[in-house]
């Protein structure tokens, strides 16, 4: 027991065995991946970016609950509404403070009728603050930009909903 | 006239040996972190220029515009002359280096001396910011380091003298040209082994990098430098790393000798093997600074007192007595 330990301070034997290891590591597939170049793959539930989508005939689907004004827990939501001609309630103001978002998904998950969604998109970084306080515009905008990939990851997760 | 002939000639000289130098301290700084990432299954700087061969030239860009910043309780003059004179101090030794038969800037007949006494004023650089600095980490990481560097050195030094006694002469040269038959590294390999852990200390390198541990100093004696002033620290360091790797290759390895002495390997010129083996060491040693965690003080210190010295005083007498009974002692 003792003697063998002796010997293998003398050679070095953990710290050879170390090198090997190490030098078998060299030569496996690495896990780093060229970010802005290459992309992880994200879930279909990932919670980024906020967006409003519309019905295929371009309505706003919103109909100004406010449900998810009343569930976000940073209060980063503020929403006002009209009922306009045809009888259907819409939203005149719909505003979310990206910088008090904490990306919880609450806001997705109440909304009755998918109008508000969190998308894949986690590249919004600004320049500056005033950026980040999305309007209705910006939110409708970015319906209308991601809403394939939306429409994508809502049917994918629908069958756990 | 012939005056600034001989002046100039020898300016172009020293311009041609010290490009080259800070050229492959730039590069083998990168090697140094590819080396590491990929042993930890990361990919490393790949992005700046060819495989991120421009990153350390990148870096050096951005520490060139970075503020110099001086503390106001330190001792101005030693603060800016230390990252001065460790550069200064890990660049003047490559003059005696031998890249192959020809190439060498001063062939001395004290090389080795010379080499020696170089790595060993290297310690003044560092002792001198810790002490400048006048804060508490990096007088720690200083002391730290004069006694590592110290203790470490007379290891070295005794380690040497086994090759000396072997070799019967101090000129680099003449130490490559005695292992044309056989590399030291197969008669001394255990002083190999020593010399290549005690260059490990003697160059702050993983696991004997407590002048800088990270952990308990921040960053030793280098915290209180920014700028360029760090920078010169970090290209001093890396020169004295390379500058260890070919006192390794030429003392054990066969500098700028080929492996073997036959057709296709003798045709390629001796900076060829020369730079080979250095790099060969240096993976060596970046791979070393990926497998080992940092070593305790004392155990250091027990490490180069308590074994190394003694391991090496006993060989050089196991060598000399050797060679002296075998009746193979070189002639002077």
């Amino acid at each position: 027991m003792k003697i063998s330990r002796i010997f293998k301070t003398i050679f070095m034997a953990d710290f050879t065995a170390g090198l090997i290891i190490a030098i078998k590591q060299i030569f496996k597939p690495k896990k780093t991946i060229n970010y802005p170049f290459e992309k992880g793959k994200i879930s279909p539930r990932f919670r980024g970016e906020h967006a409003l989508r519309r019905y295929p005939n371009g309505e706003e689907r919103c109909i100004a609950c406010k449900l998810c004004e009343a569930v976000c827990p940073a209060q980063a939501i503020t929403i006002e509404s009209e009922i306009k001609a045809d009888g259907g309630r819409k939203t005149t103001k719909y505003d979310i403070d990206m910088l008090k978002c904490i990306y919880c998904g609450l806001c997705e998950e109440s909304c009755p009728v998918e109008a508000i969604v969190q998308g894949p998109n986690f590249e919004f970084a600004t320049e500056t603050r005033e950026e980040l306080y999305y309007d209705k515009k910006k939110l409708l905008a970015n319906g209308d930009k991601w809403e394939t990939a939306l429409a994508e990851n809502i049917k994918a997760d629908a069958p756990f909903n | 006239m012939t005056y600034f002939s001989i002046f100039f000639n020898e300016i172009y000289k020293i311009i041609f040996l010290l490009l080259p130098i800070l050229v492959s301290v730039a590069l083998v700084v990168w090697l140094d972190r590819r080396v590491w990432a990929l042993v930890q299954k990361r990919k490393g700087p790949n992005v700046v220029g060819p495989f991120g061969l421009l990153q350390t030239l990148a870096d050096a860009l951005k520490y060139m515009f970075k503020e110099i910043i001086i503390p106001s309780s330190a001792n101005k003059i030693i603060f800016i002359l230390a990252p001065i004179i460790t550069l200064t101090l890990a660049l003047i030794a490559w003059a005696v280096i031998p890249f192959s038969r020809e190439m060498v800037l001063a062939d001395i007949n004290v090389g080795i001396l010379y080499l020696f006494a170089m790595s060993s004023l290297s310690v003044y650089g560092i002792i001198m910011g810790g002490w400048a600095s006048n804060s508490k980490y990096p007088f720690l990481g200083a002391i730290r380091s004069a006694a590592q560097m110290i203790s470490y050195e007379v290891s070295i030094g005794i380690i040497i003298i086994n090759v000396l006694l072997c070799v019967g002469s101090l000129n680099l040269n003449k130490i490559v040209m005695a292992q044309e038959n056989v590399w030291f590294i197969f008669p001394l390999f255990p002083m190999f082994v020593i010399f290549f852990i005690s260059s490990l200390a003697e160059t702050n390198r993983p696991p004997f990098d407590l002048p800088e541990a990270e952990s308990e100093l921040v960053a030793g004696y280098q915290t209180e430098y920014s700028g360029m002033m760090y920078a010169m620290f970090w290209l001093g360091e890396y020169a004295n790393i390379l500058l260890l790797c070919s006192l390794g290759s030429i003392l054990f390895l066969g500098g700028w000798l080929s492996p073997i002495n036959i057709y296709p390997f003798n045709l390629l010129p001796g900076a060829f093997w020369m730079i080979f083996k250095i790099i060969g060491l240096f993976i060596l040693f970046s791979l070393v600074k990926t497998i080992v965690p940092r070593y305790r003080f004392d155990q250091l210190m027990r490490l180069g007192w308590k074994i190394f010295l003694p391991l090496s005083l006993i060989w050089v007498i196991l060598t000399a007595s050797f060679l002296f009974f075998l009746d193979i002692l070189p002639k002077v």
